[in-house]
């Protein structure tokens, strides 16, 4: 049975991951403040774009459920590497404006309930 | 189903040869895709079917004027009694219990938390699957799922989980907490998972009384199955048949 889910899900992405990349050919602007971000993203910026919900969900049950803690995919790990300093030099929270999570939120009206649970400012690194 | 501890998600761990092939498989869909590595690589520890963490507490270490445990699990978790309205909605997550046996006069003090039972009553009634035990024995609640119902609260007879009233801020990175879910100690599953140990029992340990063990009931190898098969501790409420996790020495 998991051999099979295991399989299932590789195409899945495999199949959305070639969509998006398609997809975000040329005509998709980026988010102004893309590439200011130090190091790598989980998956390269066209998928994550997409498919960013969907892996956090996916992530959120291995963890929760299974223990499985693979660096950088927790959600204070996306929020820590994708942190937005403020006038005061502080990462901001979401209740600015600026907040990565909320840049494309805003103007698609998402509306995320995270933060009222997880801190949307930098912590845990490792 | 060979093992009813098992969850799906560990199922087959032991069938090495379909998974690994099965991972060939994702790999190669990796190299279609950049930046699929995401789930394909290996995984960091994992909740395992084959442990079952639970903890010893030696009461004739615990004192009464002590809460360095409770303190400590506050700080860990971002939650604290201080200042609340309604101290009947305090959080639960580990408080301490001052006992008096009528008969004897003999007192005691002891810190209870999630006695994260085999058989946990509140798994039963969660009409979300919210309540759910891992793996590895430690019983947590799915946030995520969680609608509030409380009703994991009444079936738990040892008070040990509680409602989260109001918005909560400033949680902390490790411990995501707020408002309309239930709580309860969850065994510190992030420092467990990274090879640690709950922050109470470094807590007591810390003030100078090491009352508190932690390890591997399944493993009669360890430090806490070897002193349980020592010492005879009492499980509250054994009665009940629930196979607690929780130990208590001298009660
Ligand atoms: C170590 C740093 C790092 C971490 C951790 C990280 N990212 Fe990224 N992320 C980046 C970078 C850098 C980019 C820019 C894209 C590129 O260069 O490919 C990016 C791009 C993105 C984009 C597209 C943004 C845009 O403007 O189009 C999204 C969405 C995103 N990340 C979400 C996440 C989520 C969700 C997580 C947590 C699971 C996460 N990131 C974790 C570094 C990171
Ligand atoms: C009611 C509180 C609550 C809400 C709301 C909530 N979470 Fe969580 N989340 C938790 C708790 C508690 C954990 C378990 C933390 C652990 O074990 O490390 C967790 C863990 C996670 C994890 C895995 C561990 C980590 O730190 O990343 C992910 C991913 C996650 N949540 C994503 C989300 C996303 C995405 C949302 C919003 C759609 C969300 N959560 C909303 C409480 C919440
Ligand atoms: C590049 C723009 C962009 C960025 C940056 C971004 N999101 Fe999104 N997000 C979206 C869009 C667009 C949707 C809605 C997709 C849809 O409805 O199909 C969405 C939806 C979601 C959803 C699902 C919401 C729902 O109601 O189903 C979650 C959860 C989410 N985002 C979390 C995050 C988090 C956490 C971050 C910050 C780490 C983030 N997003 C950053 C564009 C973005």
């Amino acid at each position: 049975m998991t051999g099979v889910r295991t399989l299932l899900i590789a195409l899945g992405l495999a199949a959305a991951a070639v969509t998006g990349v398609l997809a975000a050919g040329e005509g998709t602007a980026p988010s102004p403040a893309f590439r200011q971000w130090p190091g790598e993203c989980v998956a390269d910026a066209p998928f994550m774009r997409r498919n960013h919900m969907d892996l956090l969900k996916h992530q959120r049950d291995d963890t929760v459920h299974g223990g499985i803690r693979p660096a950088n995919h927790s959600l204070n790990a996306c929020v820590t590497c994708h942190a937005v300093k403020g006038d005061d030099g502080h990462p901001v929270t979401v209740a600015d404006s600026r907040h990565f999570c909320r840049t494309c939120h805003d103007t698609t009206a998402v509306r995320v309930d995270c933060f009222s649970c997880h801190t949307s400012t930098p912590g845990v690194a490792k | 189903m060979k093992d009813v501890k098992t969850p799906p998600s560990a199922e087959g761990r032991g069938d090495t040869v379909s998974r690994r092939s099965l991972l060939g498989a994702a790999l190669a869909a990796v190299t279609l895709a950049p930046g699929i590595t995401l789930y394909a690589g290996p995984a960091a520890a994992a909740a395992d079917g084959a442990k079952r963490w639970g903890l010893l507490i030696d009461t004739t270490r615990c004192d009464s004027g002590c809460s360095a445990c409770v303190t400590a699990c506050g700080a860990e978790h971002g939650w604290s009694d201080a200042g609340r309205a309604r101290p009947d909605q305090a959080p639960q997550w580990v408080r301490k219990v001052d006992v008096r046996d009528p008969a004897t006069g003999r007192t005691a003090s002891l810190p209870i938390m999630c006695q994260h039972c085999a058989k946990p009553p509140c798994v039963d009634v969660c009409p979300t699957g919210a309540s759910f035990k891992r793996a590895d024995g430690i019983v947590l609640v799915d946030r995520h799922i969680c609608i509030g119902c409380r009703y994991c609260m009444m079936a738990c007879p040892y008070k040990a989980r509680s409602f989260v009233h109001e918005p909560v801020t400033g949680q902390r990175p490790g411990s995501p907490r707020g408002m309309g879910t239930v709580e309860a100690c969850n065994l510190c599953v992030t420092r467990v998972d990274a090879g640690g140990r709950p922050v109470c029992v470094d807590a007591c340990a810390g003030a100078g009384r090491s009352a508190i063990l932690f390890g591997d009931l399944d493993d009669p190898g360890s430090a806490i199955s070897r002193r349980i098969r020592e010492v005879a501790p009492a499980r509250i409420r054994d009665d009940l048949r629930l196979d607690t996790g929780v130990y208590y020495q001298g009660i």
